[in-house]
């Protein structure tokens, strides 16, 4: 757990958003300011050692514990490489954190009445749980379930251990207990996906680093001139937020 | 107690397309109309704006556009002796809510279905031998034909400022088009959009082998236009985001950007959002509907809305829904194959694939999803079913663009879904896949069928509607056909690698795989065997017309959208010119 750490690393959030807003009015007048990054800078060297990486941030939905297993499951699914900084630390975690805390993690434009029957996996998903509750109740499981066969919560396995873990996992070798460690698995894998490659805004993807990653140019998206002369030809463009049109 | 309100010459439940095309026909000659919508308003210049507009996860994975299952549903079933359960999210088809309703949200895919598909049960009588059709598809001709609903068809077109090449103009067939089609009375209203490199390599490879291939209908406006109501729509901007979220540029058509701009302007009609209808009122001596019931959900009152005529325009579920509530017409019973409402629900069966091409830029997230190519080789009547063992078939359709990152990523069979294997794989194949897709038919059959559930309720508490249905042998037999075809096509495009994407066995409801839901109230040519006239009249309510997908008699291999314009346009022809004259049965029972 990384709780002495906390304090400092929430000081230096707090600097962190105290500069981002500043530039914010600087970025809407010229989005090609110093805080939009230039088109050819590499997204594996900014981010993957940067020292100015902001998380954790607040939390919202999660506690300490379950922030912990968060970070470490979206690092194991999305590790930092030669091509993109870990899940953290392109905020993976905190867009998680996010999401369980909205209107959606809270079930909205959730049909909820009962009975509530298993049914077959044709008929979807069929439990009371809203997503928040799903995803604390997946992580209280894997966490009882890592502690019987590993001795140690999730966060605490080392790297190669993680990797067994959301494989047994994905392959429905874990008993969770009560809780479908495939469909846990799922859930986690598409909330993780979710978060690597939306807009900013939400908190995931910072520095657009999937987007680089992919040579995804975000917005404007407006390509009514050029795709004829792009046809099968590469296309780059410095990728660009809603943030930067905001 | 409803606070009864003043009567009005019509009101609309639902305001999507049918709603609006229906009220402007109206307003036109007089009728005083309002239009009741449980969602919420959408006028463009405010709600669909750049950038907010480009956000995938807002619009694509959490649905802001669709409707509210917290408030109503549908169960589910694969088969009859099954317990249905309810949709608690929306997954395999998305219906859209609030005002424009589906058409918000769509691809924009714009056809029509063949002469052939309009007299199927019979052409394959005449065809095959009437035993070679199986008892238990209940497949229906339609009660009006190709010619009669083509100059709708052509009003449909033009409102909506399609985009396309026609391939048989008053009968002259025209290569570079659909030389499937049948006769268009005009050309499309604009040039097609511009192709895909992936469009361009399926077209070559399609050409090589013998095959018709041409652009795809659709309605994104390719330059901006101008429509006969006086709407000017901008030009297509090949953004990519069209699926499940709208048009910044008005480009692609909804009644948002084709009609409301004239409604609003029109003192004779009436806007009412929120407002959740919840019943019809139905004089079952008088054999009309004297009008609505709906709960206005901003203070929580209850209205009755009287009404000289009634038109039904939600979506396919909540149609069927009413009449079942009501008690207008037969419910279906499936164990005696008698009743008519509920009957003869159908999909679309869809079957893809995706081929991967190392040496071809392909920038996949460059284009409009419906900038495709396609070929009509294999779809309805269009071949010869002659010892194949199934009927029907469906248009093959291929692209690169529309790729978005969220959902628009593939990589090669066998790649982990995660780790840094997974992501080398994802950046290596990110621009370099083209993706296709069959939109097979699915002719109707006695098992598959809408009714109330006994269990569930929606949040008026009324029984939700119970969808019991599965894939049958004959669509499987019909979409393992077609991607054989397509396999052929796309080896001649020399792939890195591919990939055929079958269905699985059973329907399942949580992958997406289309919002194209038909049948319930289907129409029909006497009361025994339908719901609705040739008209959209209902047979045991005159004044009651039923509009959209819900009346089809079985779902053919082509989006429905332009079928459903269409067939409102000769709906409202018949009101206005014969109904307001002498209202009653349009059609003899």
């Amino acid at each position: 757990m990384a709780g002495d750490t906390i304090p400092r690393r929430g000081f230096l959030v707090g600097v962190g958003l105290a500069g981002t807003a500043a530039a914010a009015g600087v970025a809407a007048s010229s989005p090609a300011s110093a805080e939009v990054p230039a088109p050819n800078q590499s997204s594996a060297t900014e981010g993957a050692a940067a020292p100015g990486n902001r998380e954790p941030e607040p939390l919202l939905a999660l506690n300490e514990a379950e922030h912990a297993f968060i970070v470490a499951a979206v690092d194991t699914i999305i590790p930092a490489d030669d091509l993109s900084p870990s899940g953290s630390e392109c905020g993976v975690a905190t867009f998680i954190d996010r999401q369980l805390a909205s209107a959606w993690g809270g079930g909205a434009k959730m049909y909820r009445s009962g009975p509530f029957l298993r049914g077959k996996p044709e008929q979807g998903y069929q439990l009371a749980l809203t997503p928040r509750e799903f995803f604390l109740a997946g992580i209280a499981a894997t966490n009882d379930w890592t502690r019987k066969t590993y001795g140690k919560d999730f966060d605490r396995l080392p790297a190669s251990e993680r990797i067994a873990a959301l494989t047994a996992l994905e392959e429905g070798k874990a008993d969770l207990g009560h809780v479908s460690a495939r469909q846990f698995f799922n859930a986690l894998l598409t909330i993780t996906m979710e978060g690597f490659f939306a807009d900013p805004i939400y908190g995931g993807n910072r520095n657009m680093a999937s987007w680089k990653m992919l040579g995804f140019p975000g917005l404007p998206a407006t390509y009514a001139n050029v795709i004829d002369q792009y046809r099968d030809k590469p296309y780059t463009a410095a990728p660009q937020s809603i943030a930067d049109f905001s | 107690m409803a606070t009864r309100l003043k009567e009005v010459d019509a009101v609309m439940v639902g305001m999507g397309w049918t709603g609006a095309i229906m009220a402007r026909e109206f307003t036109k000659v007089g009728l005083n109309v309002v239009g009741l919508e449980r969602g919420q308003d959408h006028i463009p210049g405010n709600d669909f704006m750049l950038p907010n507009l480009r956000d995938e996860l807002r619009y694509a994975a959490r649905l802001e556009l669709m409707q509210d299952n917290s408030l109503d549903t549908i169960t589910f079933r694969n088969a009859p002796d099954e317990f249905g359960l309810p949709i608690r999210r929306f997954g395999a088809f998305l219906p859209g809510e609030g005002v424009g309703g589906s058409g918000n949200h769509w691809g924009g895919l714009h056809w029509r279905f063949l002469p052939t598909d309009f007299r199927i049960r019979s052409v394959l009588t005449e065809r095959y031998g009437a035993s070679a059709i199986p008892d238990d598809m209940t497949i229906a001709d339609w009660p009006v034909s190709y010619d009669e609903l083509e100059p709708h068809y052509d009003r449909f077109d033009k409102l909506c400022g399609v985009s396309g090449k026609a391939g048989n103009l008053r009968g002259q067939v025209i290569e570079g088009g659909n030389v499937f089609e049948g006769p268009r009375s005009d050309e499309y209203p604009n040039k097609p959009l511009k192709s895909s490199a992936g469009g361009l390599l399926m077209s070559d490879a399609a050409k090589r082998l013998g095959y018709h291939p041409f652009p795809i209908p659709v309605s994104n406006s390719s330059a901006p236009y101008t429509n006969p109501e006086g709407v000017t729509l901008g030009g297509c901007q090949y953004c990519g985001f069209c699926n499940r979220t709208a048009c910044e540029a008005n480009a692609k058509a909804s009644s948002v950007t084709t009609l409301m701009p004239v409604l609003r302007a029109d003192p004779r009609f009436e806007l009412r959002t929120r407002a959740f209808v919840s019943r019809l009122v139905y004089d079952k001596a008088g054999r009309r509907v004297t009008g609505v019931v709906y709960t206005d959900l901003r203070n929580g009152e209850e209205y009755e809305q009287p009404a000289g005529i009634v038109v039904l325009s939600a979506y396919v579920f909540g149609n069927t829904q009413f009449l079942l509530l009501a008690g207008i017409g037969e419910p279906y019973d499936r164990a005696t194959g008698k009743g008519v409402v509920g009957k003869n629900y159908a999909y679309q069966f869809e079957a893809g694939a995706v081929a991967f091409f190392e040496d071809r830029e392909l920038n996949s997230y460059m284009g409009a999803p419906g900038q495709l190519v396609c070929i009509d080789d294999f779809n309805g009547e269009n071949f010869d079913h002659g010892g194949l063992g199934f009927f029907g078939g469906g248009y093959f359709a291929g692209g690169s663009g529309g790729s978005a990152p969220i959902y628009g990523r593939a990589t090669p069979h066998g790649t982990p879904r995660w780790g840094s294997e997974w992501k080398q794989a994802t950046v290596k194949w990110y621009n370099h896949f083209v993706r296709f897709n069959t939109q097979g038919s699915v002719y109707a059959n006695r098992d598959n069928y809408l009714d109330l559930d006994p269990t569930y309720r929606d949040a008026l508490g009324r029984p939700l509607i119970r969808l019991t249905y599965n894939a049958t042998d004959n669509d499987h037999k019909m979409s393992r056909y077609l991607l054989e075809k397509l396999e052929g096509i796309i080896r001649a495009m020399n792939p890195t690698s591919y990939e055929m994407h079958p269905r699985p066995k059973n329907f399942s409801i949580v992958p997406y795989q289309s919002t194209h839901n038909t049948g319930g109230t289907m129409m029909g040519s006497d009361p025994k065997s339908s719901v609705v006239n040739r008209y959209l009249q209902t047979w045991d309510a005159h004044n009651l017309f039923i509009q959209g997908a819900s009346v089809f008699p079985q779902q053919h291999g082509y989006n429905p959208t332009g079928t459903v314009g269409a067939l409102c346009y000769w709906s409202a022809q018949a009101i206005i010119n014969k109904y307001l004259k002498s209202p009653g049965p349009l059609v003899q029972a």
